[in-house]
This record gives structure tokens, C-alpha cells and sequence, in this order.
């Protein structure tokens, strides 16, 4: 009886570390969404989580070094890059966004209110250990090469990386 | 028993989640048993430091609010 209790404690303890864990889909690449995905990662960071972001379609843009202006390899992949800028700061605002106007009313107000920009949150996310993976299908149809992205990165992968890393663990696609 | 601070971190003016994912930085740094204070002006902080307290195991002695500022002593885990 002992050893049924005994043994049901260590079952549910190896099940907690096991959903310990934090991985988020992002997805988007727009100013309010990578926000919160950046918070959330360098806070479940800070509270000792395993946190990984799968960075797919729209939400590697953000993760263009800020002197690469056009990627890709055809015309369509750089008319993309043309109507899309990469980097943290060209990000669109989902709704109110005003042709930008509103992405800069909003990090005026950010910097009022003491918040950590983009760029700055992504520093501190390498920081502490936050898992960053590019998707490698998105960035072959996208038109992205490892060289386009921002250093500190994990190697690009695919669905089953994510998948296999996210099973179990708390899963958020932003 | 008085208190030996080891770290002072002033966080002041910073947001969510600056000053949690600083002190879980400058954490890393310290050797079991020291002992952190740390500066904030965010009033969600309080709630936050608590929480991270019990996701860390990190024990928050105390927490005081001086005209505005909070103040949390941390005992490294």
C-alpha cells in the first residue's frame, strides 16, 4: 500500500517536470503579438522553465538583423521582403497600425512606461536561456537564409523538433 | 539574526517583466544562501515576486513599500 502511494508520487513528480515546460508557437510577426511571446518567454525563463519559441511564417520577419533589407532568391521572395521589413523595428501593429503611425505611438508609450522593446526583450530571452528555433520549411518558402537572421539562434528545424519539444510541456501558438 | 545583502539590483521605472527576468539573471551569479534585495517601482511586481519566489524556490524574506518603491530581500535557493 506504502509503496503504491510511494510510487504514484514519483510518477506524478516525473510528469510535473515533464509539463514544466513552456514552448510557443509564434507564428505572427506583428509588434503586439511578438510582444507578448517575448515576455512570456523571458518570464518562464526567469521561473527556471525549459522555454523554447518555434519561430514560424510571419513571425520570422522579427528575426532579421536590422542592416539585411531584401531576402530571398526570386522575385516573389523579395517583393515579400520589400512589402514586409524585417527586424524588431519595422513591426506592424495588428490593428490600429495607421501606416506606422501607430506601431510609433505605441513604443512612446512603451518607453514611458519603463517596457523593454523588442530588441531588448529578445536580448534578454538569449540571456536566459530561451530556446529561439527557426523554422527551416518557412524559411526555404519564405526566402530566409540562416545569414538573414540574427545570431543566437538555435539550428532551423522542423514540425516534429517543435512538436517533440512542445509534448508535454504548456503550448501557446501566438 | 540581521540580514547580510550580498546584491542590491535597482529596477526602478522598468515594466513587466524587466525587473522578474533581472533578478532571475543576476540570481545565477549568487551562491546558495545569499542573500538579494531588489529596487522596483512596478506594482504588479508584488504579486510577481511572490509567484516567482514560489516557482524558484528563491525565499522571499520580506517585502516593504517606502513612498512608491518596493522593496523584496531574496534568500538564493
Amino acid at each position: 500500500m506504502k509503496t503504491d502511494i510511494l510510487e504514484a508520487e514519483q510518477a506524478l513528480r516525473e510528469l510535473d517536470e515533464k509539463n514544466d515546460g513552456l514552448v510557443i508557437f509564434a507564428w505572427s510577426g506583428e509588434l503586439d503579438k511578438i510582444w507578448p511571446t517575448l515576455i512570456l518567454a523571458t518570464t518562464s525563463a526567469a521561473m527556471g522553465k525549459p522555454t523554447t519559441i518555434f519561430f514560424t511564417f510571419w513571425g520570422l520577419f522579427p528575426l532579421i538583423k536590422e542592416d539585411v533589407r531584401i531576402t530571398g532568391d526570386n522575385w516573389m521572395q523579395k517583393m515579400l521582403s520589400v512589402m514586409n521589413h524585417g527586424g524588431t523595428e519595422h513591426l506592424k501593429l495588428s490593428k490600429m497600425n495607421f501606416g506606422g503611425m501607430g506601431p510609433a505611438m505605441m513604443k512612446k508609450l512603451a518607453k514611458a512606461h519603463g517596457v523593454a522593446s523588442p530588441h531588448e526583450l529578445l536580448d534578454l530571452a538569449k540571456s536566459l536561456g530561451v530556446k529561439m528555433v527557426p523554422c527551416q520549411m518557412t524559411m526555404d518558402l519564405l526566402g530566409l537564409k540562416r545569414e538573414d537572421l540574427i545570431d543566437g539562434l538555435e539550428e532551423p528545424a522542423g514540425a516534429t523538433t517543435a512538436l517533440l519539444e512542445a509534448s508535454g510541456a504548456q503550448t501557446l501558438f501566438i | 539574526m540581521s540580514v547580510v545583502i550580498s546584491k542590491t539590483l535597482d529596477l526602478k521605472g522598468f515594466a513587466c517583466p524587466i525587473p522578474i527576468a533581472r533578478t532571475a539573471g543576476a540570481m545565477k551569479e549568487m551562491t546558495p544562501g545569499e542573500i538579494m534585495e531588489v529596487l522596483a517601482t512596478d506594482p504588479g511586481s508584488v504579486p510577481d515576486f511572490t509567484a516567482w519566489s514560489k516557482a524558484t524556490g528563491n525565499e522571499l524574506i520580506e517585502h516593504t513599500v517606502v513612498d512608491g518603491v518596493y522593496r523584496f530581500v531574496l534568500r538564493k535557493r
